[in-house]
């Protein structure tokens, strides 16, 4: 039972790894680049739900609906103030940017709220699943996660697939020339793109840290990089492939942390990235990225 | 009546001066052929009118209307339609999809789809695989794609890049033919083609483009005689 019980939970880590990842993918299909603050996005999503929940006292649901709608109106920002400029600059500017985009979260978020670590209330308010006559108890909060997982996948998948702007992020993606071409608007595609990615992000914040409710700036920052880690290794670019590299990063993780050792679960999670990318430098369901010379 | 007028258009990439100040006009209901070797520019052109590549100076005139700096984006629903050098299908959408998103501005639904019946008519090898992903199709195919994706736009004015451009001569003339139909059916055609001999042909006026400028203009079948012509591109 130990074993399912640790394996469950992977799979529910791996889910928010696959949510955050989900936004690494999709920006780097659609506008070519790594946004390396999208994984400030979800603490600043954490935040907002904390000053929300646990400060003014109101329901959870609001909280998460105001992070949803914060985490939006911050990626679209970010992206139409600092990456919209450098669409013509090179990709190593645009990485730097990230970066400093990523360090200006972090270090407002630690004027606003300082650096001591708060106690998050768990957004998920259901009792935890007792089964086989209480040998294995699956909380709750792990459940919702693999849950809204499964349905954000659905959803988004359903939303490419069947609606126009849908299609003309799958066209842009392709080759934004053309996508130009066909009368898309590739500034507002990408901004769509930003915006999808950033309330996903919100919604991994209220998961995670109800998960693990501790929530410091830096909240973000380690979660982001695994997403990252799992975008690549599912290949990047690739939606099922978030989903898969989500996963499996989560379940070894959670896995070496049990039977291994806690301190070393993360150097096991990126050394099977780098064997990975050395059997198929693509990731597992990664396209051959043709260059155009 | 122009259509089309380009005016003193100068092009760079970043300090090579790519476009050197040419002028030329489309009129309504022709096909324009504008010939050149490799390098000289065409491609430049057609990209500039489209807006993937800013003038630099000079105007672009589209039925009046100044469009110089407006997006690229925006001439679609305006009634340009741009087939592109190498055809960049969307190679991994379906057939259909690649059409649907030729569409894209449109909001005309039920119309859409009498547009749709009317490509697979022309291109009944479209219909046959439009399922298949469009990267799967053989280049001729991609080629009619491409055509047809663009005519999914309903465009008054039609610009095509090096259509015949790696082709086999049985589908050369096939793609030459259904441009001819595309014009009679009442869209305005500009050509650029490296097959000069094919080109003039089949349009009223030609332009030869010879690194940045236009330094030949004038009917397209006087031009076949044209001596200076036939020696730089007409030779098999």
């Amino acid at each position: 039972m130990g074993f399912l019980s640790y394996f469950i939970s992977g799979v529910s880590l791996g889910a928010v790894y696959a949510i955050i990842a989900l936004g690494y993918t999709m920006v780097y299909g659609i506008a070519r680049m790594l946004n390396f603050a999208h994984g400030d996005i979800i603490m600043v999503g954490g935040f907002v739900i904390f000053t929300i929940v646990s400060t003014l006292g109101m329901p959870p649901l609001l909280g998460i609906i105001a992070a949803v709608a914060a985490c939006t109106v911050l990626g679209v920002t970010t992206e139409r103030v600092a990456y919209r400029p450098l669409r013509e600059a090179s990709s190593l500017a645009v990485l730097i940017t990230a970066i400093g985009v990523s360090y200006l979260l972090q270090n407002i978020a630690l004027l606003v709220f300082g650096s001591n670590p708060r106690q998050f209330t768990s957004v998920v308010t259901l009792p935890n699943l007792v089964l086989a006559g209480g040998a294995l108890t699956i909380s709750s909060t792990t459940i919702v996660t693999i849950i809204s997982c499964i349905i954000i996948m659905i959803a988004l998948t359903a939303f490419i697939n069947k609606t126009k702007i849908g299609q003309a992020m799958l066209a842009v993606s392709e080759d934004r020339g053309a996508a130009s071409l066909m009368g898309i608007d590739v500034n507002k595609t990408i901004a769509v793109t930003f915006a999808i990615g950033s309330a996903l992000a919100a919604i991994a914040g209220a998961l995670l840290c109800s998960a693990y409710p501790s929530l410091t700036p830096y909240t973000g920052s380690m979660p982001g990089i695994k997403a990252f880690t799992a975008a690549v290794f599912g290949g990047i670019g690739s939606i099922p492939g978030a989903l898969i590299g989500g996963v499996i990063l989560g379940v070894i993780e959670n896995l070496s942390k049990a039977y291994i050792s806690s301190q070393l679960s993360d150097a096991i999670v990126f050394a099977v990235l780098i064997i990975v990318l050395l059997v198929r430098p693509t990731g597992i369901l990664g396209r051959k990225i043709n260059e155009k010379v | 009546m122009a259509i089309l007028e380009v005016k003193d258009l100068e092009v760079y990439y970043g300090v090579i001066q790519a476009i050197k100040g040419i002028s030329f006009t489309v009129n309504q209901g022709e096909i324009i052929a504008l010939i050149g070797a490799n390098g000289a520019g065409k491609t430049t052109t057609l990209q500039t009118i489209t807006g993937l590549i800013p003038a630099k100076a000079g105007k672009i005139i589209y039925n009046g209307t100044d469009i110089t700096r407006v997006p690229g984006y925006k001439l679609v629903s305006m009634g340009i339609a741009h087939v592109p050098e190498g055809r960049r299908v969307f190679a991994e959408m379906t057939v259909l999809q690649n059409l649907r998103m030729g569409a894209y501005t449109r909001r005309d639904k039920t119309e859409v789809e009498e547009t749709l019946k009317s490509i697979y008519q022309r291109f009944p090898r479209l219909e046959e695989r439009k399922n298949q992903p469009a990267g799967t199709l053989s280049g001729g195919e991609q080629q009619m794609l491409a055509m047809g994706r663009a005519l999914m736009s309903r465009p008054k004015l039609m610009l095509m890049d090096e259509p015949s451009m790696g082709l086999s001569p049985i589908y050369v003339n096939e793609i030459f033919d259904i441009i001819k139909e595309i014009h009679k059916s009442g869209t305005t055609v500009l050509l650029v083609e490296q097959n000069a001999k094919k080109a003039l042909s089949i349009a009223d006026e030609a332009y030869v483009l010879e690194t940045g400028k236009i330094v030949l203009s004038g009917d397209a079948h006087e031009m076949m005689d044209n001596e200076q012509v036939k020696k730089a591109y007409l030779s098999e």
